[in-house]
């Protein structure tokens, strides 16, 4: 679910950096819940919108179980909260929500988490195939249960393309940049058209959509050995982020200047998970409503973000917690979710349903967003990310990418850089 | 634990009263007050330092003699995390970073400070509280809104820095994009902040200096200036060296405003350009859980590296004191 994070990222880090010494402190500590009787109450911990207020009412009327629902807003809150919860052993909620690169680093230690196999029916089937397997730990339990998939698209400014002479119909667009090399041209005739400027805000982002589109393995093998230098993946998502650097206005994702770079029109395109689609029209605000609109991506699919719900080993009541994540992740929660908050579907049901594909956008220009995400969500590929693959995909890969891309280092040096840094930040 | 208020006064010396055991008890309990009760008044803080920084570092130390995952094992490693430490090329970085930020940040800032208190101190000076109450606010700003303010102004594109140099025909400079500049822009948040707060630690040593060793030497044809020299900094010494030693302890501990001049990565800029040892710390540490154990050694090398240099401060101080 939306990574909304960064936008206050600062803030984040100010608590974060008076929790520092104290975090080191924690210390683990396992105690065994006691199991059986019927909760009077549990707790749902998720962060940004999930989009579950009304459906954890019609839950409590259905069992006469009390359901509290907590919310972090951002990610990067979130994560040390969990962090403290797993270290000290309480705390947290019965039902958590897991984003994609939590998910993946609490895996290392599946103990914390409960299987959830045994306590819930079987939907082996029910979900994309991929996501499903990415709830699973590598002992084997099934430790989240698919919620949203980020899915990727590709925001562009209708005025701006026009004023470069460019088509601006979003099936125009999508078809003037089927691959990458025709992003390329595309990016090149813009650039020609407006007088030099830039059809993307940074590389980095271009890096994350290729990245998703390989499939297989990416910065770790089936045995979660760092593969980084070797793995085809990441250097064609290398390669082809490297060949963009023409067209890109070298500015950081989350920074101020990307923010304020929305309004002043530093850039006339971004890749659009679709949780992205509120950031872009709040960045861009109210004045530029109508001027956005949503196009293909090049290459087809590709997935950035997504969540799983899952039960932690301390929740004192584990099968009716197991109950309840069930629930929130069926064909019918999920699109309820997307109709109150828009996180895209993962079970198939779901993703078929009327109410889903029929969703248009206004800010947009009315883009039917549920139709071309849900386009894009059956052209991801099955992934294997390994253990720290966040750590390796942000400060490795990203960091290695945008150094070359502001002319700090060559790109050899920078390919250097990020094999030395997935070794230290794949390490687990 | 009242104050003593008994009227007798601890005379060992006063001769019993013939028969007065309820005295003679008053008395030994007046004495028993005077000797132990100081410990008691200062036992809250002690206490409160105990459980909050005492036991936190004895913690962190074992901590550091351990492979130790945040949310999974612990496995004692004796002091391997200490001799991985002396290898590490990102700790050395870190180190270097911090050391100059801090020369930036701190040796301008006391220069400054020094001569801003001196003018405070002036007789003369008109509106007095007002400059000195004014010249304390950037202190009392939350510093998470001085890192964004400051952020703003170094904007590569939009920045008002760069906006300004624009004018003198200097190119945009990326302020985060190198070593030098990032190191400026970060002590430039700390000179703005902390230069008042060090301004009154002096200003109040100074006027700790007796008036009358000002008028001798004004009557013995001393200018400003050689009062200055002569006076004034040596009487001041004790003052500086706790402000130096407490400017070391900040400087080295320096975390918000890096962080958030990278926009909150820990990493500090692409080629670690400006990441200080508590940021390599807190990387380590906390951002990747299953470093605890080696984050913790890197707490306790920052430890001991202020300890080391606050000994080294002292020292020096001194001896150009004199």
């Amino acid at each position: 679910m939306s990574l909304t994070t960064r936008r206050s990222r600062l803030a984040a880090s100010a608590l974060a950096a008076i929790t520092a010494l104290g975090g080191l402190a924690a210390c683990g500590n396992d105690d065994e819940p006691a199991a059986g009787e019927k909760p009077s109450k549990l707790i749902v911990e998720t962060f940004g919108e999930f989009g579950y207020e009304e459906l954890v009412k019609q839950y409590e009327k259905d069992t006469g179980i009390k359901i509290e629902l907590r919310k972090t807003a951002q990610l990067r809150e979130y994560r040390p909260k969990l962090v403290r919860y797993l270290a000290t052993g309480k705390g947290a909620g019965d039902v958590v929500a897991l984003e994609e690169g939590i998910l993946n680093e609490f895996k290392s230690n599946p103990r914390n988490w409960v299987d959830l196999a045994p306590l819930i029916d079987d939907h082996s089937e029910d979900y994309l195939p991929w996501k499903w397997e990415l709830g699973k730990a590598p002992d084997g339990r099934l430790m989240g249960l698919p919620t949203d998939v980020g899915s990727l698209a590709v925001c562009y400014r209708k005025d701006l393309f026009e004023a470069a002479g460019l088509p601006t119909e979003r099936d125009e667009v999508s078809a003037l940049w089927s691959d990458w090399d025709s992003f390329l041209e595309t990016g090149r005739a813009y650039k020609e058209g407006s007088g030099g400027k830039a059809l993307i805000d940074t590389i980095v982002t271009v890096s994350e959509a290729v990245l998703f589109q390989q499939g297989d393995d990416l910065f770790y093998d089936k045995e979660n050995n760092i593969i980084a230098e070797t793995s085809p993946a990441v250097k064609a998502a290398w390669d082809t982020a490297t060949s963009m650097v023409e067209l890109s206005a070298k500015i950081e994702t989350w920074s101020p200047e990307w923010s304020g770079g929305f309004k002043q029109g530093s850039f006339a395109a971004t890749f659009c998970p679709s949780w992205m689609l509120g950031i872009v029209a709040e960045n861009s605000g109210e004045a530029n409503k109508g001027k956005w609109d949503v196009a293909a991506v090049p290459g087809g699919g590709g997935n950035w973000g997504g969540s799983w719900l899952a039960v932690p080993e301390q929740s004192a009541y584990h099968e009716e917690a197991a109950k309840l994540a069930e629930f929130l992740t069926n064909a019918t929660s999920q699109v309820e979710a997307f109709k109150a908050k828009g996180p895209l579907p993962t079970h198939l049901e779901a993703l078929q349903d009327e109410a889903f594909l029929s969703y248009t956008n206004e800010y947009f220009s009315g883009a039917p967003t549920g139709k071309i995400f849900g386009e894009s969500v059956s052209k991801i590929e099955p992934i294997h990310l390994g253990p720290k693959h966040q750590a390796v995909k942000e400060n490795a890969f990203g960091l290695a990418l945008r150094g070359f891309e502001n002319g700090q280092v060559s790109e050899d040096e920078a390919w250097q850089q990020f094999i030395k840094d997935a070794q230290i930040q794949g390490a687990f | 634990m009242s104050h003593s208020t008994t009227a007798a006064p601890p005379t060992p010396a006063a001769p019993p009263p013939p028969g007065g055991t309820p005295k003679r008890w008053r008395l030994s309990l007046a004495r028993l007050d005077i000797r132990y009760s100081p410990y008691l008044y200062i036992a809250p803080f002690f206490l409160i330092f105990g459980i909050f920084g005492l036991y936190p570092m004895l913690r962190t130390f074992w901590m550091s003699l351990h492979d130790w995952d945040l949310i999974g094992d612990h496995t004692f490693i004796g002091f391997d995390n200490y001799t991985r430490l002396l290898t590490d090329e990102y700790f050395w970085n870190a180190l270097i970073n911090t050391l100059g930020i801090f020369v930036l940040s701190t040796v301008p800032q006391l220069l400054l400070a020094l001569f801003l208190a001196n003018l405070l101190n002036r007789t003369l000076l008109r509106a007095k509280t007002f400059f000195r109450l004014a010249i304390f606010v950037p202190n009392v700003v939350s510093v998470a809104a001085v890192a964004i303010v400051f952020g703003m102004l170094y904007q590569r594109e939009y920045g008002l820095v760069n906006w300004l140099l624009g004018f003198v025909g200097i190119d945009q400079i990326d302020w985060d994009g190198q070593t030098w500049s990032s190191w400026t822009a970060i002590a430039s948040m700390v000179n703005w902040r902390w230069t008042g707060y060090n301004t009154l630690i002096l200003l109040a040593g100074m006027q700790a200096i007796p008036r009358d060793l000002y008028e001798a030497a004004e009557i013995d044809g001393a200018g400003q200036w050689r009062q200055f020299w002569r006076i004034t900094l040596p009487l001041l010494r004790p003052t500086f060296i706790f402000v130096v030693i407490l400017s070391t302890i900040g400087g080295m501990q320096l975390f918000t405003e890096p962080l958030l001049f990278g926009n909150g990565n820990i990493i500090g800029g692409t080629q670690r350009d400006f990441q200080t040892l508590a940021m390599y710390m807190y990387e380590m540490g906390i951002t990747n859980l299953n470093s605890a154990g080696y984050g913790a050694a890197v707490a306790w090398a920052l430890f001991m590296i202020i300890g080391l240099m606050s000994l080294l401060n002292f020292v020096l101080v001194r001896r150009a004191a004199k």
